[in-house]
């Protein structure tokens, strides 16, 4: 087992006007290599669910394992040894103020320890060069360029790659095309099926497109109101269909209909 | 008039050097990592106490200025615990740093002011094999002996893998977290840094002033500050880490020549200076934005 959720439980503001119950007890299970898309509404608690994996925030109840160690009690920084992470926003993956190298040096330092070598080897640049040709957005060319310099696009194509530079036992992609125009979030969802079936990753991305949801990965599943309520993979997921999904999402919202941002697509 | 401005810039230049090294310390936590750190102006002081105290008992000059530098070290590691251990915001983190020093200053020298007297400082040796050099000439040469050393050692230091981390971290935490930097860590380690060389600062200006008084950081953050926007003015063009270190420089000792300009004109007095240094960066920080404001400003059809 890859990742292991065991009835993880999760409640903002507990006992406030405000208190949200994200997670009502979440159980998952990945095999090494399953891909599996996640969908469901706004608020389904599918950001949380990613959010506890990283350890963003403690879990209220149950258990995180990832890859046979138990990390449900370590700090996010500790279990990013594990954990490659694409956000929704560009912003948030790169440090904007730094070179593209620099960028990718951190990158590939995650979960070493830091010490007091200074600089970039010359080996290491041309690692960085020969990865980031993978991209073909003329980045190699670039490397000494401030990432604050980068389009959208850009960012989120080589947050991607910091992200598996170091092979992470899990990805966690997290609407990461979502907020890029449809060209370039096409070419980033290439990038994504392309690194994660290079490196047979195991992988957990969120998106809101239903048709990404059924076209890539092995596994699918639906998130309603904190719970897992639809889990399907194999030749049974390939042959699902825009409406099938909606009509389970209707069939858990009690008839409700699906918002328009889950069928755009 | 003109001939005491001539006369007043040495000094001037020398004091812009020497306080220039604590506008190293705040580029650190304002620019680097974005803090706005006011333990300065406690271990600004507290450099100069340590210093004069080491000195006064009989300790090498030049040891007692890296003991002052470890004591500010430690004084902006208790800003950082403070901030990161227990989530105070930094800036009140900074005052309480800030106001526990004014005691803790006092009480290591055992009164508000310790003249330097009977005794040899860095100064002094220099100025015993250079005879003949005016005093602000042999501040002027310690201060550039210094400057070079702590450019070079900063320069080096962010640009190891530790360094990068702490310049990630004021740019994109979240970024850190998830490539497993601690940074929490990283922000204590940049906050005692800063006031390591606040507090080196705060030495070298007690010894080339001969003597060390706890109220002599006063407003320390405001010069520094000062520094660095004027810095940034002048040398704005200057993208590069080395070039952003040198304009704080150069801005710190624009600074202490517009101060001793402006008091030869005689509009401003001893006592106005903390004003008018307070409106200089006031002005400075608010031109930029205002000159902003002004270009996106929606044009009217004439
Ligand atoms: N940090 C937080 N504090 C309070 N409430 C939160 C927080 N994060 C998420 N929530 C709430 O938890 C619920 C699930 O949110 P989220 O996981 O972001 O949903 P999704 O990603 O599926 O749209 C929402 O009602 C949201 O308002
Ligand atoms: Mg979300």
């Amino acid at each position: 087992m890859m990742l292991e959720l065991k009835n993880v439980k999760k409640t903002f503001n507990r006992g406030t006007i405000n208190e949200k119950k994200a997670l009502e007890g979440i159980d998952l299970q990945m095999n090494p290599g399953d891909f599996i898309t996640v969908i469901g509404g706004n608020g389904a608690g599918k950001s949380t669910m990613l959010n506890m994996i990283a350890g963003v925030y403690p879990v209220d109840s149950g258990a995180i394992v990832i890859d046979g160690k138990n990390v449900t009690r370590q700090p996010d920084y500790k279990r990013a040894a594990y954990l490659g992470r694409v956000f929704q926003d560009p912003m948030m993956g790169t440090a904007a103020d730094m070179e593209i190298q620099e960028n990718l040096a951190m990158a590939y330092r995650r979960g070493k320890r830091r010490g007091l070598k200074w600089g970039i080897s010359k080996k290491e640049k041309e690692i960085y060069h020969e990865t980031l040709k993978m991209l073909d957005l003329g980045l190699e060319e670039r490397m000494t360029s401030k990432v604050g310099l980068l389009s959208g696009g850009q960012r989120q194509a080589l947050t991607l790659l910091m992200a598996t530079l170091q092979q992470p036992r899990v990805l966690l992609l997290d609407e990461h095309t979502a907020a890029l125009d449809p060209k370039t979030g096409a070419k980033v969802l290439d990038l994504t099926r392309e690194l994660v079936e290079k490196n047979q990753l195991t992988t957990l991305m969120i998106t809101h497109n239903m048709k990404d949801a059924i076209r890539l990965g092995n596994r699918l599943i639906m998130m309603h109101e904190g719970r897992i309520i639809y889990d399907v993979a194999g030749q049974e997921k390939q042959k699902l269909k825009v409406a099938d999904l909606l009509g389970k999402f209707e069939e858990a919202s009690g008839g409700e209909f699906a918002n328009d941002r889950m069928i755009l697509s | 008039m003109l001939a005491g401005i001539l006369s007043s810039l040495p000094g001037a230049v020398s004091q812009g050097i020497l306080w220039g090294i604590m506008a190293l310390g705040v580029y650190i936590t304002y620019k680097i990592l974005d803090i706005a750190d006011l333990t300065v102006d406690g271990s600004f002081a507290t450099g100069g106490a340590v210093c004069a105290v080491c000195v006064l008992s009989g300790m090498n000059p030049l040891l007692s200025v890296l003991l002052a530098m470890l004591a500010g070290c430690v004084a902006g590691a208790v800003t950082g615990i403070l901030h990161t251990v227990f989530d105070i915001p930094a800036i009140l983190a900074g005052i309480l740093t800030q106001l526990g020093l004014y005691s803790i200053n006092l009480r290591i020298m055992g009164r508000s002011n310790t003249p330097l007297l009977k005794v040899e400082t860095l100064f002094d040796k220099l100025s015993n094999l250079l005879p003949g050099l005016g005093s602000s000439y042999i501040a002027i040469c310690i201060g550039v002996i210094a400057v070079v050393l702590v450019v070079v050692a900063l320069y080096w230091f962010f640009g190891t893998e530790v360094g990068s981390e702490i310049r990630a971290t004021g740019n994109n935490e979240a970024m850190v977290k998830a490539l497993g930097g601690n940074t929490r860590l990283m922000k204590a380690f940049g906050l005692a840094i800063s006031n390591g060389l606040v507090a080196l600062s705060g030495a070298l200006v007690c010894q080339s002033q001969g003597y060390a008084d706890v109220t002599s950081g006063q407003g320390a953050i405001v010069m520094g500050l000062a520094a660095i926007v004027i810095g940034n003015v002048l040398m704005g063009w200057g993208k590069a880490f080395g070039t952003k270190m040198v304009s704080a420089i150069v801005g710190s000792i624009i600074y202490r020549i517009i101060i001793a300009v402006v008091m030869q004109t005689g509009f401003v007095d001893t006592q106005d200076t903390k004003l008018f240094s307070a409106l200089l960066v006031a002005v400075a920080l608010a031109v930029p934005v205002m000159v902003e404001r002004h270009r996106n400003k929606p044009k009217r059809e004439e």
